[in-house]
């Protein structure tokens, strides 16, 4: 081979090695690329996947096998029976199937009821005419069990009701602890991937100096974060389709609501925590940092927002700022498609405080965001 | 070599980081198609002077053109220029080395074959496994595949070999010489005297944020004055480049 002969092999070899964005196709684009990153790093981190996957459906076959209703209310009664005190008080409570006696002495039946096993304590007097009862007025099913138990008395001792009642059971599937807890645990789910799974990404890029280095490339910073945003949505539906599936085959848990509606009001649920997520990394340096960060933005909402139990339960006078709070609004909105069965517009406020906070914390971490 | 217009120039360059001057009206010159090399002890400024020129640090004052272009104007053109690799970089360990240097391909509007630059830095046995598992040889080599996947003009190297054992650092050696042979042009900051020796046409010795010495490095060698040094070694029979940088920048160890 002569010398120029070589050269234009040469020549060709190097053309052939240079490539171009259309020699790259579909799978060369960055955005495609950046999105994989995050797919290979989710589930090559086995942890992650247990956290985001599996995690939320113990806790839901958890708490819905605890929380179940078995038939009627169990109501346990502690009786303090001093010698020579009456007994038909005893036998009258007996008939009431409601209640589940437990005989103690004075100081066991005292620890039984400061430790919950028993809801109200029940001392029969010496004569017929008496009887004493303590309890907790404010436990709902201790006011419930002296009720119950003074009615047994009552009719035991020939009470007489001058009105004629007469009940109708009813079981409605929605009303159930499961029903309340599904798309709470769903809410709390998206918040919490969203948030972890960026500030975490984005942190330990930096702080191994690699989000600095991406910036001496060519790289869209815009598409570097988009890349998050695509790959949130990807893992968003296995999330709602794994629990709320979980919920319906497992537990019976309605969907009412429409499952079209259901899901965008899962999207933009995740996506403003992404904004949220993104507002935590936007500064902190190391994953120790971000982890509180993280944890700071979660644990009111984990308590407010109504996750476990109503956030009815807080005052009045703080009900308008739990109701402002995203995951409140999120919960708030899943709940009534899903048990209500409620349209987009009759959840528009809910929507309207997600959207909100989605956009203002992407704002300010654009504002905010250190890129090195 | 001298005849084309330069690959960098950099002109009065001024940084501080609060009271602490990095840089203090630094000058440098690097042509086109040459190896350079930026020296000096920790501290000097090299590292801040080279991100700077990379554009991922601003200056307080001073010029900077790099190909001829400067940040402000051509920023996102120069981007596609260069190959960069920092001091402290760590790539994802989750990644294989093949899926690193696609990531890093995709944001270059020309680029090499990602197969082709992995033979080059002879990471093809590895090209499948994690980064995770790769050696500190093996790590540093795909991070220069990393700056060189965008087939840059220059290339900026910031302690390439540094903690590398000499085996690697040979790799590394070879690897800049060819990268050089087709033409392009490369800044190096380092430590090691014998690599600076070997590798560079012209070396700048930095100090206190300025350029003390300036040279190819034969011609830096002959112009030490061994006057002040300690006596030389019995059996040392001429002086080498570590005995300028000793004589210039002092006996004394400075801290990281």
């Amino acid at each position: 081979m002569s010398d120029a002969a070589a050269l234009a092999e040469v020549l060709r070899e190097k053309r052939a090695q240079h490539l171009t964005r259309r020699d790259r196709g579909f799978k060369g684009l960055p955005l495609v690329q950046l999105t994989l990153v995050r797919f290979r790093e989710f589930v090559r981190e086995p942890e992650a996947v247990f956290w985001t996957f599996v995690f939320p459906i113990l806790l839901a076959a958890g708490l819905g096998i605890a929380f179940r209703q078995q038939g009627l209310e169990q109501l346990q009664v502690g009786v303090v029976s001093r010698p020579g005190a009456d007994t038909s008080v005893v036998a009258a409570m007996r008939r009431d199937s409601t209640l589940v006696l437990r005989a103690y002495d004075d100081s066991a039946g005292a620890l039984a009821l400061r430790t919950g096993k028993v809801a109200l304590l029940v001392i029969p007097g010496m004569a017929r005419d008496s009887v004493q009862y303590i309890y907790d007025r404010g436990r709902s099913e201790a006011a419930s069990a002296r009720l119950v138990a003074d009615r047994a008395v009552q009719i035991g001792a020939g009470r007489v009701d001058p009105v004629r009642s007469s009940d109708t059971y009813v079981s409605e599937k929605g009303s159930r602890y499961i029903d309340f807890l599904v798309p709470g645990l769903l809410g709390m789910n998206l918040m919490g991937s969203s948030i972890w799974s960026l500030a975490f990404a984005i942190v330990v890029a930096r702080s191994k100096k690699l989000l600095k280095r991406l910036m001496a490339t060519p790289m869209s910073r815009f598409q570097y974060l988009l890349s998050f945003l695509f790959s949130r949505l990807f893992f968003l539906i296995i999330e709602v389709v794994t629990l709320i599936g979980f919920g319906y085959f497992a537990f019976d848990v309605p969907l009412r609501g429409s499952l079209a509606a259901l899901m965008l009001i899962a999207l933009l649920g995740a996506v403003s925590f992404g904004g949220l997520g993104l507002l935590v990394a936007s500064r902190a340096k190391t994953v120790e940092a971000v982890s509180g960060i993280a944890n700071f933005v979660m644990l009111p909402m984990w308590v407010f927002s109504g996750v476990f139990f109503s956030s009815s339960n807080f005052p009045e006078a703080v009900q308008p700022f739990i109701r402002l709070l995203p995951l409140t609004a999120v919960n708030d909105a899943l709940r009534a498609n899903m048990l209500e069965g409620a349209s987009l517009a009759a959840v528009s406020p809910q929507l309207l405080v997600i959207v909100v906070w989605g956009v203002v914390s992407f704002l300010a971490a654009l504002k905010l965001f250190r890129w090195r | 070599m001298v005849t084309t217009s330069p690959a960098l120039q950099v002109e009065g360059l001024h940084k501080s980081y609060g009271d602490v001057v990095a840089v203090a009206g630094l000058d440098l010159e690097v042509h086109t198609g040459e190896c350079f090399g930026l020296l000096g002890p920790n501290g000097a400024g090299k590292t801040t002077t080279i991100e700077i020129c990379e554009g991922l640090l601003a200056s307080d004052s001073g010029t900077v053109r790099v190909l001829g272009r400067t940040w402000d104007d051509d920023g996102r053109e120069l981007r596609e220029l260069l190959g960069i690799q920092l001091q402290d970089t760590q790539l994802a360990e989750k990644l294989t080395v093949d899926e690193t240097l696609k990531v890093f391909q995709s944001f270059y509007s020309e680029s090499r074959d990602v197969g082709a630059v992995i033979d080059l830095v002879e990471l093809g046995e590895k090209r499948h496994a994690r980064v995770g598992t790769l050696s500190g040889g093996q790590k540093q080599r795909l991070a220069v595949a990393c700056a060189m996947v965008g087939d840059p003009e220059l290339l900026f190297l910031d302690e390439p070999t540094t903690g590398l054992d000499p085996q690697s650092r040979r790799q590394m050696w070879n690897l800049v010489s060819q990268f050089r042979s087709d033409g392009k042009t490369i800044l190096l900051t380092t430590h090691y005297m014998e690599e600076a020796e070997r590798l560079c046409d012209r070396v700048a010795i930095v100090d206190h944020g300025r350029v003390i010495a300036l040279g190819t490095p034969a011609e830096l060698i002959d112009s030490v004055d061994f006057s002040h040094l300690p006596p030389p070694e019995p059996r040392k029979t001429h002086a080498t480049l570590e005995d300028v940088f000793v004589s210039l920048t002092g006996r004394t160890l400075r801290d990281e």
